[in-house]
């Protein structure tokens, strides 16, 4: 098995994301079928390959330095699940 | 039986437009009352836009009799719940937004509307198009119109099976790994995912960013022109987006295809494709040689890497794009959350499903730190070997000729307890996306169950008329009568 | 035990375009909550950055004026962390590929000079703002801050005391504002400094283990959190225990440093190149056109000022501290061709006025055409030096220039031979008794008479023709 329970626990906890135990033993198999799938790869000798990001070779897209009109912060602040005084609210962020 | 109003295609309704024969609104109302007859069976939309829709109809009719009619004024068009329409719900098929009215139009979408198109409805789809069979919506699940109990391909499964029903004339995909081309296949109509930067992203709700584009779905290859052209082009709101000329894609619809080489791949020819599949694809073949067109033989050396390179680089982007749907400034939020952490896990961990969850686990996991080089690195590393095989390959043919699935329409629920099978039904498509490649799905025929089967056929890079040009060549000439669904 | 202290700093600088990195919305600072916000910056669903041409334009500026390498391909990648100040789960950043690499700075302290190395400059966006409502648990969001453009330039761990942290930091400041790509406003956060410091045993050489201190918003806290992270590092070690390899948050009203632990998490941060964006290019040509709008450095512009102007290495100093400063010395010297006169006037009056006022240099009312002018005024003895400060007061005050405010105030100095000798001659005159001491030997008198003349001619008599006629007189020749 490429992943633990414990790595799967990791994994969740950085992209924010909680799972039952039950969900924990069934996405911990289903991870490690897919990634036993994808060792696959290590049989491609990619020694001086470039990897790509995209498939078509642009460079330089610029913007110029132009202002232009934003939201309302009505409009800005429309879809918030929670909002006080223009601004977004979240509960208490400890510093 | 005569097609009605809302089986017909652009073209033809544009000339009835032309000479008066119709209206605007008549047209509408065609599609509005189709949608209302079977929809509830086919559940193609997650919105309906009746009032807006009508109130667009009447302005084309103005526009029509003032003489300022373009292309597509008056034409009744889905788009998929994934491309932002101002002021009106985009859901991207998930629970986490649920109630987010975007305060922009997607480009695609503005440009639709400025061409006088008519709007009806947002289509349902996988969740962030994240699936092969739009059963993963929060919505519920869309059904193949030709066959209830199947489903209609995915993720763009509601554009599809809309165009399919006559729910409307024609709609917009988007394909990341097929999600165009293979519903296109399963519900019988035409699909185009263009190349990577042909059509503006701008308001495409990202799943992988160097993988997605949208494209159209028609009932022909001279529609699929028609809309294209309507799409397409640079937009200096997309860094993607390439600054280069359009040609007119209407142009090639009709024109011969003597003398062209269609390549078909050795290792297309796997284990697991359907042979009735395989042999609609070669009846197809015999007829693009009755046309003076040539069958070569290519290699795509790497094709049997495509779906683990695919299954690393999209969900590393997608855990990456789906990181800004946090509860804090539009969507889901849990009602539950005591803390700013909570508020976090459980508005992601409520709000996304399944199979979105699982994504962002294996993407976060290709990210994450001592996994970077043998995941997402090695994988870009292959995509480059890909995108080179098939560079190799349009040196010697102009077409490849490939099936689009490997089988006709499945079952409802037959493959959504192993992802991975899911996955592979995405084998034919994916490396279009990865090399960036333009490709169609256009009808080749019917299984004896009576689904309808899709011959993908590709180009090269920014060679869209070229899959325009065979494929309307393959329909004109076609050897099987074309059908309708019964519903 | 010696130790020695080895310091790296981050300084984050926010850069003076008119619009955001990624969007149009405006980057002016104090615009009320969400009012410079759209689609793109608030990371709404479906939205794409564009990359703002200007933002590259700065950082090739920033990294030629520190010697770096500018790389022909940069590429963007996203730094990927939750925070409810950062609208798209994650930051659009350089990671591998920055634009600028090894570069360095020299510093001066006490005359001697420094080099500090800096390993990379690289473009990002800066968050939105937190705002704390102590009374309740909330915290509430505003991105107008979301988007503004930064440079972050990363030093070399070469720094060996705060004070060179602080020398270096200044250099950097300087160096950024006469460029004119960021207003190097420390309390906007405008220009920001994290620090990287630790402790070794002097010789040692593998470094220690390092803390990171964040909070410092201003030089003089830079250098005390500086100070005091050594000191608490050296009793650690001294105690027997070990640095924990930590971030820390300078206390300003404590004067402390505190630890974060438990409140942040391991960085994971999972970079990879933002799909997004396509790579800056950039050619030659476009170096070369960008160094040819690179100003004079401060550095050099002092160097420039001790051998051209032959003026003291402190003037030198203060004369540059700003562009508009240098600019206004150098407009004088090049009218009067008295460097060393041009720069007490500047140094000394100008300043003085200006600074009573907390006006800029360029908003002298007095302006250096005007300033020259009067200088050649005494340069030609139409006016004393101690006319000329009235002169000056009154051409600050009303902005006139300086003959008109001498001739309406008949300060014209008396340089007329003749009327001066009728002058001291009536002095004499007057004072038969003092004339007759000095001339037996009571030469002290000499200023007595020289004060009389001057009182006879309410001050506008030349003093050094004045002294010249009456030694003529009063020795009888």
């Amino acid at each position: 098995m490429k992943l633990t329970k414990a790595e799967v626990e990791y994994v969740a906890a950085l992209a924010r994301l909680e799972f039952s135990e039950e969900e924990k033993e069934k996405f911990t198999s289903q991870l490690n079928s897919i990634l036993d799938y994808m060792d696959m790869l290590n049989r491609v000798d990619t020694s001086g390959v470039v990897p790509e990001t995209h498939a078509i070779t642009l460079r330089n897209a610029f913007r110029d330095d132009v202002v232009w009109k934003s939201l309302e912060p009505e409009e800005a602040i429309k879809n918030a699940p929670e909002e006080r005084g223009s601004c977004f609210r979240v509960p208490r962020v400890i510093e | 039986m005569a097609a009605g109003l809302h089986e017909s295609t652009i073209h033809e309704l544009q000339e009835k437009l032309r000479r008066g024969d119709v209206t605007a609104s008549e047209i509408t109302e065609a599609v509005f009352s189709r949608i209302e007859a079977v929809d509830g069976r086919i559940k193609s939309f997650i919105t309906i836009m009746r009032d807006s829709a009508a109130a667009c109809a009447r302005r084309a009719d103005e526009a029509i009799r003032a003489g300022k009619a373009g292309p597509l004024t008056g034409i009744p068009i889905a788009v998929k719940d994934i491309m932002c329409t101002k002021g009106v719900r985009t859901t991207c098929g998930s629970r986490i937004l649920e109630n987010f009215f975007p305060p922009y139009d997607a480009t695609v979408v503005r440009k639709l509307k400025e061409g006088g198109a008519v709007i009806v409805g947002k289509t349902n789809m996988d969740e962030f198009a994240m699936g092969s069979s739009t059963e993963t919506s929060f919505y519920g699940i869309t059904r193949n119109p030709w066959d209830l109990g199947r489903i209609p391909g995915g993720s763009s499964g509601g554009s599809a099976a809309a165009v399919a029903a006559g729910e409307c004339i024609a709609s917009l995909g988007s394909d990341t790994g097929g999600s165009i081309r293979q519903p296109a296949s399963l519900c019988g109509v035409v699909g185009m995912k263009p190349t990577y930067g042909r059509v503006s992203r701008y308001g495409l709700i990202a799943f992988a960013s160097s993988l997605d584009q949208i494209g159209p779905f028609t009932r022909d290859a001279e529609d699929c022109a028609i809309l294209l052209n309507a799409i397409c082009g640079y937009d200096p709101l997309d860094s993607t987006s390439v600054p280069v000329e359009t040609p007119d894609y209407r142009s090639f619809v009709g024109k011969d295809i003597k003398g062209w080489k269609f390549g078909v791949p050795r290792e297309y020819l796997i284990e697991g494709i359907d042979p009735e599949v395989a042999g609609l694809m070669e009846e197809s073949i015999g007829v693009l040689e009755s046309l003076g067109a040539e069958r070569v033989d290519i290699s795509l050396p790497h094709t049997e890497y495509c779906v683990a390179v695919y299954y690393v680089i999209a969900p590393a982007e997608a855990s990456s794009n789906l990181a800004r749907y946090d509860g804090v400034k539009y969507g889901y939020r849990s009602p539950d959350a005591r803390d700013l952490i909570e508020m976090y896990r459980k508005s992601r961990s409520e709000g996304f499903g399944a199979e979105v969850k699982r994504r962002i686990m294996i993407g976060t996991y290709a990210l994450s730190s001592g996994y970077y080089d043998a995941y997402y690195k090695k994988a870009s590393q292959v995509r480059t070997l890909i995108k080179r095989d098939f560079e190799e390959a349009f040196r010697k043919c102009d077409v490849i000729v490939t099936p689009t699935a490997p089988t006709a329409a499945f079952r409802i629920g037959e493959k959504t307890d192993d992802p991975l099978q899911m996955y592979l039904s995405d084998i034919f498509t994916i490396s279009a996306n990865l090399a960036g490649i333009p490709g169609i799905s256009t009808p080749c025929g019917y299984t004896g169950k009576g689904l309808p089967v899709g011959l993908q056929l590709l180009a090269g890079h920014f060679q869209e008329g070229k899959l325009i040009q065979a494929a309307s060549a393959l329909e004109r000439n076609a050897k099987f009568e074309k059908r309708r669904p019964a519903l | 035990m010696e130790y020695e202290t080895v310091i790296g700093l981050e300084v984050h600088a926010q850069l003076l375009t008119d619009s955001k990195i990624f969007c149009g919305c405006s980057t002016k600072f104090g615009a009320a909550p969400n009012s410079h916000t759209c689609p793109i910056c608030l990371g709404m669903p479906g939205v794409l950055p564009v990359l703002n041409r200007k933002v590259v334009e700065y950082t090739i500026k920033m990294g030629l004026a520190t010697n770096c390498r500018i790389n022909p391909e940069d590429v963007f990648a996203r730094k990927n962390y939750f925070y409810p100040d950062l609208p798209k789960g994650y930051q659009i950043s350089q990671f591998d590929r920055p634009l600028a690499e090894d570069g360095w700075v020299d510093i001066e302290i006490d005359g001697k000079k420094k080099r500090i190395g800096i390993i990379r400059i690289h473009m990002e966006e800066d968050a939105g703002k937190l705002v704390h409502d102590e009374t309740s648990p909330f915290s509430y969001v505003d991105f107008n801050r979301t988007g503004v453009p930064l440079i972050e330039i990363v030093s070399r761990p070469d720094i060996r005391s705060p004070e060179e942290a602080t020398f270096y930091l200044r250099r950097l400041h300087e160096i950024l504002v006469y460029l004119e790509i960021c207003d190097g406003n420390m309390e906007e956060g405008s220009f920001r400094c994290d620090a990287n410091v630790s402790i070794r045993p002097g010789g040692a050489a593998e470094f220690g283990t390092r803390t990171e201190l964040k909070n410092m918003n201003s030089f003089r806290n830079v250098q005390r959190a500086l100070e005091y992270e050594v000191k608490r590092q050296q009793y650690v070690v001294e105690g027997g225990g070990k640095v924990a390899q930590e971030t820390r948050l300078w206390d300003d009203a404590q004067g402390t440093t505190l630890s974060m632990r438990g409140k942040e998490e391991a960085h994971d941060y999972r970079y990879f190149p933002d799909p997004d964006l396509v790579p800056v290019a950039i050619d030659n040509a476009w170096i070369e056109e960008v160094r040819a709008t690179l100003p004079e450095l401060p550095m050099e512009k002092r160097e420039r000022f001790i051998g051209e102007y032959g003026i003291p290495a402190y003037d030198a100093g203060v004369l540059t501290a700003t562009r508009a400063l240098a600019e206004f010395y150098e407009e004088t010297v090049k009218l009067t061709g008295k460097p060393k006169i041009a720069s007490n006037w500047v140094m000394g009056d100008v300043l003085r006025y200006l600074n009573e006022e907390k006006r800029d240099i360029r908003e002298s009312p007095v302006k250096p055409s005007s300033l020259a002018d009067m200088i050649n005024l005494i340069e030609r003895g139409t006016i004393s030096g101690k006319m000329a400060k009235e002169v000056f007061e009154e051409m600050y005050r009303s902005g006139k220039g300086p003959e008109a405010i001498i001739e309406e105030k008949g300060l014209v100095q008396i340089t007329d031979e003749d009327a001066l000798k009728k002058t001291i001659e009536q002095v004499l005159a007057a004072n038969p008794s003092e004339a007759e001491q000095y001339r037996s030997g009571k030469q002290k008198l000499f200023g007595f008479f020289v004060g009389q003349v001057m009182k006879a001619t309410g001050g506008k008599a030349n003093p050094a023709m004045v002294n010249d006629i009456l030694k003529k007189i009063l020795s009888g020749r």
